[in-house]
């Protein structure tokens, strides 16, 4: 495995900072050599600053992908949103020469050159790849039996032609790496459908966003889980946030609690809820905490 | 009939609508159509045709989920043409007041979601250091972010009106 640079985004550190300790402490469980990537910026957002303005899009994303570039690591991102950004950003730059070229126009007024000689990951597909569901299974210190309605989604697998992942209907790499935890992937109606955050909808259209929302809130709650487990700080932040906005707004209340996969991970690795930043959410639920309190004290 | 320049945009973009074949299937996998006015077919066949739509708020019911492009029968890069078509209402100055604000929210803190002292305190609960190793603790990198966006003129596309 290559050498890695973390990427942070905006979510994850100013937001939801246990992901980025849960992110840490599997990796150093892992052995997988992941050092910090210092004055990174947003990814940026794709939804929104694509939409915007391509030129802007690309510089911020080359200037995060170049402080990598420097250190001579990989990318890992562990948000579907930087992911996309980030590797749909590199993979333009490296075939277009005329777009790189514009890019490093602007780059070279902060003194960088955008070269295209790292990768940008995404940490589930990843950790598919290496160590593998099998082998973090046995690495495992105990097995976390939770229900877990998993939400991959969107741009973790679309577009399936610039992602080689699969299918993108039916995928099931995120879910042998939710069972190599302990846990059961229950399969649910609208699995892949999108939470409703992304492309802006959720910061300019709200009431549209949370009704998306809903719906997959609803699908979930009709298959009895312990908690919901994605792999992206904004879906988690929808998920999260949202069923508090949706109690207010809607008079609904589904009190479903939401794990990023590092959580899950780190719950599996030995680690307290507490440690990894789970009680931070806004959503609590006594009795989901009181099911981890027995697992993680036997 | 293309006041609008989006038929050349998209061709520029190397984006082909022409071969919709109006079918809907896009329309009908799409998670936003259901709860909002966004009908993707009929985004399509006004991209088409070239019709200025640049003005719709319904491009901005997007949720960018992929899910139509995946499966047009014609592939379609159907939500990369929302973007794009996005890109040209921006410039013609419709932006969403809300997407002005993160967009300066970027230009000040180079943060589309800026930490707060809620979040610090949680940091600091985490055995965390408060600020993250991000734009937030280096004013170089953040003085780097701000010359990259100017020199885009970000700064003057995301301005108040
Ligand atoms: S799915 Fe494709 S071919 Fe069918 S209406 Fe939509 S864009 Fe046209
Ligand atoms: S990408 Fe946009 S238009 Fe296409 S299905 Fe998703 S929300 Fe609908």
């Amino acid at each position: 495995m290559n050498k890695l640079s973390l990427f942070l985004g905006c979510i994850t550190p100013n937001r939801y900072p246990g992901i980025e300790k849960a992110t840490k402490l599997c990796l150093d469980k892992m052995d997988i050599d992941c050092c910090d990537l210092p004055g990174a910026s947003c990814c940026p957002a794709p939804g929104v600053f694509r939409s915007f303005d391509k030129a802007t899009w690309l510089a911020l994303a080359a200037r995060n992908i170049v402080i990598s570039e420097e250190m001579k690591r990989d990318v890992l991102t562990i948000c579907n949103g930087c992911y996309g950004s980030l590797v749909d950003a590199n993979h333009e730059l490296i075939n277009d020469p005329a777009l790189k070229k514009n890019t490093n126009y602007h780059l070279e007024k902060i003194g960088k050159s955008f070269k295209g000689s790292v990768e940008v990951r995404h940490i589930i597909e990843l950790l598919y790849d290496e160590p593998g569901p099998d082998s973090i299974k046995e690495m495992i210190m105990r097995p976390i039996p939770l229900r877990v309605a998993l939400h991959y989604g969107c741009h973790l697998v679309k577009p399936s032609k610039e992602r080689d992942l699969g299918s993108a209907e039916n995928p099931t790499f995120f879910d042998e790496l939710i069972e190599a935890t302990g846990a059961v992937s229950v399969d649910y109606p609208d699995k892949m459908a999108c939470c409703g955050a992304g492309g802006g909808v959720r910061s300019a259209l709200l009431d549209k966003s949370l009704e998306m929302l809903n719906h997959k809130l609803s699908r979930i709650k009709g298959a009895q889980v312990d908690c919901i487990v994605n792999a992206c700080p904004f879906c988690h932040l929808q998920f999260d946030g949202g069923q508090v906005e949706i109690k207010e707004k809607l008079g609904i209340e589904y009190k479903i609690p939401v794990l990023h996969y590092t959580q899950l991970l780190g719950l599996a690795f030995g680690y307290q809820p507490e440690e990894l930043g789970i009680d931070l959410n806004l959503i609590t639920n006594k009795e989901f905490f009181e099911k981890l309190n027995i697992i993680t004290s036997e | 009939m293309n006041e609008s320049g989006i038929s050349s945009a998209l061709k520029e973009a190397g984006l082909e609508v022409l071969t919709c074949m109006q079918c809907g299937t896009c329309t009908g996998s799409c998670p936003s159509g259901r709860y909002t006015s966004l009908n993707t077919r009929r985004i399509v066949r006004s991209a088409r045709t070239g019709k200025n739509i640049l003005q719709d708020e319904n491009l901005w019911m997007c949720t960018t989920c992929y899910t139509c492009q995946e499966r047009c029968p014609r592939d379609i890069k159907i939500a990369d043409t929302i973007l794009t078509i996005r890109t040209l209402a921006v410039h013609e100055g419709f932006m969403l007041p809300a997407h002005r604000k993160v967009s300066q929210l970027v230009l000040e803190s180079g943060h589309a979601v800026p930490i707060n002292d809620d979040v610090k305190e949680k940091r600091k609960k985490l055995q965390m250091e408060a600020i993250p190793e991000t734009v937030h603790k280096y004013p170089d990198a953040l003085k780097d972010v701000q010359t990259l966006l100017q020199s885009c003129e970000f700064d003057k596309l995301t301005a108040d009106k």
